[in-house]
């Protein structure tokens, strides 16, 4: 069940897995390139990459710990149950208490260097919006695959953070950009 | 429990630790918007900015995994006084996938730019992909071992340990580190 220590046996249990990842964030990348210059126009936007890309994963990864735990207590059950409108209901909250700070937080740091081009309302609501979205999106990801996971017998533990993160990495690049496009 | 009771412990039980984390990607985001000229000259780079740090996530994480799981069974001990051959492999394999993933990264993004007829420098990606690659893995591998050994020692759960230190340190040295790759590559 546990690979052995050596260079080989570790690197054949891992490379399988991180090739295909390293796929889906080269299309994430493509789209961040799609709108290239709008980002190299307003660095501010540019800040909010990492940020954008890393929380969406998060708060994805947070959720679906929470869950798979309570799927192996036995506490969690599909549809309309407390436990999951709960966590979903406190993920969108961490959000909307997080992303206020970052976009204020971005605004402020490339004004301080001198960069800043947009106005803090936009980059605010830039960031509050694609936050907002991204936890919807970080979710659903995680329910569906958790529940996925659950019905064809695999461990959640296993499979579903390295799925949520690496599609919300690409989601959230998505939702940057169609926010920018909708509000810049 | 209802809704409200869940929601409630749910989010006071994470509030802290994703403030921490967006503060780190925050900085890593200043960091990057100084590389605006840098990714005017070497197109394509930006391409390589999410598979670049998703893969420090992917292949740290999964070191500090296995150290984590080994400490718990006492197949390591929390000590880099005396050499050990499995910790040895462990950190080995470690760089050797980030920087085989990380040159994987650069010739897939170029690859699909020549698709798209965009224009992409294949061996400045490269290089600039596997010096990251290398100086973001030993900063990591070292701060991994370091806070895992030191956590575990203090009798924190390494488990938890190892999440937060990834993403953060990984963030703010990924980025970093491909600032000062960047300049090299475009210097040479």
């Amino acid at each position: 069940m546990t690979t052995d220590w050596t260079v080989r046996a570790i690197m054949r249990a891992t490379l399988p897995v991180l090739f295909p990842l390293t796929l889906i964030e080269i299309g994430s990348g493509l789209v961040l390139n799609g709108f290239e210059a709008t980002l190299l126009q307003y660095p501010t936007l540019l800040v909010l990459v990492p940020v954008v890309i890393g929380t969406a994963g998060n708060l994805g990864s947070i959720l679906a710990s929470r869950l798979s735990t309570a799927l192996h207590l036995g506490t969690l059950s599909f549809g309309v149950d407390d436990l999951l409108v709960g966590n979903a209901v406190a993920t969108v909250a961490l959000a909307l208490t997080v992303f206020p700070g970052v976009g204020a937080g971005a605004w402020t740091l490339t004004t301080l260097l001198g960069t800043a081009q947009l106005p803090l309302v936009t980059v605010v609501l830039v960031a509050v919006l694609s936050g907002g979205a991204l936890a919807v999106i970080a979710v659903v990801v995680t329910v569906v695959s958790t529940y996925a996971a659950y019905r064809f017998q695999a461990d959640p533990d296993d499979v579903v953070i390295p799925v949520v993160t690496n599609v919300c990495d690409v989601l959230g690049v998505l939702v940057l950009f169609a926010v920018v496009q909708l509000v810049v | 429990m209802s809704v409200r009771a869940v929601a409630t412990r749910a989010y006071r039980e994470a509030v802290g630790a994703l403030s921490a984390s967006t503060v780190g990607s925050l900085l890593a985001g200043i960091v990057l918007s100084g590389l605006e000229a840098e990714f005017r000259l070497l197109p394509g780079l930006l391409v390589l900015v999410p598979a670049l740090l998703a893969t420090r996530g992917n292949v740290y994480g999964s070191l500090g995994a296995r150290i984590a799981t080994a400490l718990h069974q006492g197949l390591l001990s929390p000590s880099l006084l005396t050499r050990d051959k499995r910790l040895e492999s462990a950190v080995a394999a470690a760089l050797a996938s980030g920087l085989l993933t990380s040159a994987f990264a650069a010739i897939a993004a170029f690859v699909f730019l020549a698709l798209l007829s965009e224009p992409a420098a294949l061996l400045s990606l490269l290089a600039v992909a596997v010096l990251t690659g290398l100086l973001s893995g030993i900063t990591l591998a070292g701060t991994v071992v370091l806070v895992v050994f030191a956590g575990y020692r203090r009798g924190h759960n390494p488990d938890t340990l190892v999440g937060p230190i990834v993403t953060t340190t990984g963030d703010i040295f990924g980025v970093f580190f491909l600032y000062l790759s960047a300049k090299v590559v475009l210097a040479l």
